[in-house]
């Protein structure tokens, strides 16, 4: 099998590895071997105060928290890894890779993960962080682990796409379309992480009576500019239910535009963008303008939420807003690419009597509030550790 | 009438008052005939909540974004009325603006284009040289901005040839016999500045190394179409205005701004290199975070105004290009209105141009 192209780079591992992968031992989900590794990677990374998404990383794959995730699966000597995993993860994201390749090897797998094709500094640090573990103390690793970058060539995608038992697929329709032109074998499985979008819920009594309203408004922000309100964990319709609407809305954009001019740089073109967005929804829907003093939040409140309302979503602090008496009158909005709702002040019970009764096709997560980013063993609606990983019966 | 009116003054005779009134009369105007007959037009009107009967000035109108007119199709006038189609320039794989033109809008675009060109050329035709390849134009519904481009300028020719073979390959022998038979004559010559460097200067200065030179000392050349390649190659204003002059005497060029949205409204570089505004049309520059007007010398978003388009609603537009305005009414050239300068395009934007999808090649 050829393993090497012009353009393609191993940034950690080699062809040989790749080569071997079939052979290695199979490892049980949440191996120890593993769990030390990880931990080892954790406090490497921990040390390094630039980033906040490589120490947020190094802080998910600590010990004591993988043992908590290992909690929860009942069934772990039962299971082994498929086999070969092979991650093609998202251009736009810098650390998403490295959850993706920790998951798969949690799951017991083999893996070979195809890096973003941005410099980013942090896939620096972390393949470095990786390489010197694998150098030192974790050599037993290093047989499950390539890491590698290479630029849009179907024959590179074929060959791993051949090899593999699991085919993961972050970045978007577009992107997994694209990789699907790239056979896989009839018993290879795959994960893809397709457009998604998520929607916020605030009661508005709630956010009047919160003490701590700018550490709401903090969390709003992580949630939506913190990644250019462009991730499919990111808001793009705001509801607002409870009694006093108006007020609350008029105090929490207020506080948002505070926090935003302060911390958020918009630059003219994402302007522009927004400017197009906003008459582009216009022409085709009844939309109405709420007061803004610049373009650094753009609020649409919509009378009827329409079932391709989302075809008009924009990013960049681009909100769709409207009052609701129930969280019944979001299942419009809860199709299939509905992943995530953020919610501020709504009580679970309300969550599960809505599932319960409206029964949506959509969404995966329901989240408080600034907590849709943070990355979970279960995402986008899939058990990654169950997906990666087999369950073998003994009778 | 309003439009009437202005195309028998003279192009850049208003000054900041006269003109914001006679602007302001046409657009609001306009403003009104597009909200009555183009429906997406007016729910955009309604969705800001904008009143035009409250407007004071131009400035006070919406812009829409040009991109918009690559999204969706906004026309004022029936199907049936339409007698042209103009296409922006894109880059294979991008969308391209469709603007719809009927006899109206087309015949005010191309008068407008004469006053505004004949303030610089005079008025008496010439023979001229169109540095570009004959089958841009070969399709005459459909306009590319290329296309559009040496169309509008060729009613400024009396004799045409093309510069290049449809190959870009420069047709010597013809130019040879087209100079040599208007020998002593003014001749214009027109093209894309990129297209002109490329496969026109930098076979000239080949020739000329092998001895065979061209005389354009009596040439006066417009070209438009951005710089973006040419400051790609490292090739400035001055170096280019200096290096065509080296090459065959050329020495009166004028540079113009303009795109497919607004036809007709160009924005003409003077002997002081400064680009202006004519009475058919304006460029507010917005402060992106806001869109409240800038400063004179303060950079920003381009905005521009025109007094043309009637069949589409392109009257008031926010380009992607960020550029300043150096001055009003008092250009050392003497043209009244606003005179400005480009920086290109704004960082990261979709790519657009005036210079077909062939520039994306090289």
């Amino acid at each position: 099998m050829q393993l090497s192209f012009k353009g393609l780079q191993y940034v950690v591992g080699t062809p040989e590895i790749v080569e071997n992968m079939q052979n290695v031992r199979r490892l049980r989900p949440f191996d120890c071997d593993v769990i030390s590794f990880l931990n080892d990677l954790s406090s490497e990374l921990r040390k390094n105060r630039g980033y906040p998404d490589v120490a947020t990383f190094g802080f998910w794959c600590r010990k004591a928290a993988l043992l908590q995730e290992k909690e929860k699966y009942d069934d772990v000597s039962e299971r082994f890894g498929k086999g070969i995993v092979f991650h093609s993860t998202p251009s736009n994201v810098p650390v998403n890779f490295a959850f993706s390749f920790a998951a798969g090897l949690l799951a017991g797998n083999a893996n070979i993960v195809r890096l973003p094709g941005k410099p980013f500094e942090q896939v620096g640090i972390i393949s470095d962080a990786i390489s010197r573990l694998l150098g030192h103390n974790h050599k037993n690793m290093a047989p499950y682990i390539a890491f590698v970058k290479f630029p849009p060539m179907k024959e590179i995608s074929d060959a791993f796409s051949a090899l593999c038992n699991v085919r993961v697929i972050w970045g978007g329709d577009m992107t997994v379309d694209e990789l699907r032109q790239s056979k896989i074998p009839a018993r290879t499985t795959e994960i893809t992480f397709a457009d998604r979008h998520s929607i916020a819920v605030i009661d508005a009594d709630a956010y009047l009576a919160e003490e701590r309203k700018d550490a709401v408004i903090q969390n709003f922000y992580n949630d939506t500019y913190y990644s250019d309100q462009n991730a499919c964990t990111s808001p793009r319709i705001i509801f607002w239910k409870g009694d006093k609407t108006a007020e609350a809305k008029s105090d929490f954009w207020k506080r948002v535009h505070g926090l935003v001019i302060e911390k958020y740089s918009l630059a003219p073109v994402q302007s522009v963008g927004k400017l197009n967005a906003m008459y582009s929804v216009a022409s085709q829907k009844k939309v109405k303008l709420e007061n803004s003093q610049d373009m650094l939040i753009t609020r649409l409140a919509v009378n009827e939420i329409q079932k391709d309302l989302m075809d008009y979503k924009y990013n960049s602090g681009f909100y769709f807003e409207k009052d609701i008496d129930s969280l019944d009158d979001i299942v419009n909005v809860c199709d299939i690419r509905c992943q995530t709702v953020t919610y501020f002040g709504v009580k679970e019970e309300e969550f599960r009597k809505f599932l319960e009764e409206s029964r949506p096709i959509g969404i995966d997560r329901i989240v408080p509030m600034g907590k849709s980013m943070d990355f979970a063993l279960i995402w986008d609606g899939y058990d990654l550790i169950r997906q990666m990983s087999r369950k073998v019966t003994i009778i | 009438m309003i439009f009437d009116e202005m195309l028998n003054i003279p192009p850049y005779s208003l000054d900041a008052e006269e003109k914001g009134r006679l602007l302001t009369k046409r657009l609001v105007e306009l403003t009104k005939l597009h909200r009555e007959h183009c429906y997406e037009y007016k729910n955009m009107l309604d969705a800001i909540g904008f009143d035009v009967d409250k407007a004071q000035s131009y400035k006070d109108l919406p812009f829409l974004p040009v991109r918009l007119f690559k999204e969706m199709d906004l026309r004022s006038v029936p199907q049936d009325d339409v007698v042209k189609t103009m296409t922006s320039s894109g880059t294979t794989g991008q969308s391209v603006s469709k603007i719809y033109l009927d006899r109206t809008t087309s015949s005010n675009q191309q008068k407008t284009m004469v006053k505004i060109v004949s303030g610089f050329t005079g008025s008496s035709r010439m023979p001229m040289i169109i540095i570009d390849c004959p089958s841009v134009v070969k399709n005459r519904v459909m306009f590319s901005a290329r296309g559009a481009g040496i169309l509008g300028f060729s009613i400024f020719g009396s004799k045409k040839i093309y510069a290049l073979d449809d190959d870009m390959k420069l047709d010597a022998e013809g130019m040879k016999m087209f100079l040599e038979k208007f020998k002593g004559q003014k001749i214009l010559l027109f093209g894309f500045t990129f297209m002109i460097w490329q496969h026109f200067y930098k076979e000239l200065l080949r020739l000329k190394e092998k001895g065979i030179t061209f005389d354009l000392s009596n040439g006066i050349l417009i070209h438009g179409g951005g710089w973006k390649k040419l400051i790609s190659e490292a090739v400035s204003h001055d170096e280019f205005h200096k290096k065509m002059e080296d090459v065959c005497g050329l020495h009166d060029i004028h540079d113009y701004y303009g795109m497919v949205e607004q036809t007709g409204c160009i924005y003409m570089e003077c002997e002081f290199g400064h680009l202006h505004a004519s009475n058919f049309s304006d460029v507010i520059i917005r402060r992106p975070l806001d869109f409240s007007e800038a400063d004179i010398g303060e950079t920003g978003i381009i905005q521009v105004v025109s007094a043309i388009p009637e069949s589409y609603p392109g009257h008031s537009l926010l380009t992607e290009d960020e550029g300043s305005i150096l001055g009003v009414d008092d250009c050392p050239c003497g043209r009244k209105g606003k005179y400005f300068k480009i920086n290109g395009r704004l960082k990261n934007a979709e790519i657009r141009g005036c210079s077909d999808t062939y520039a994306a090649k090289f």
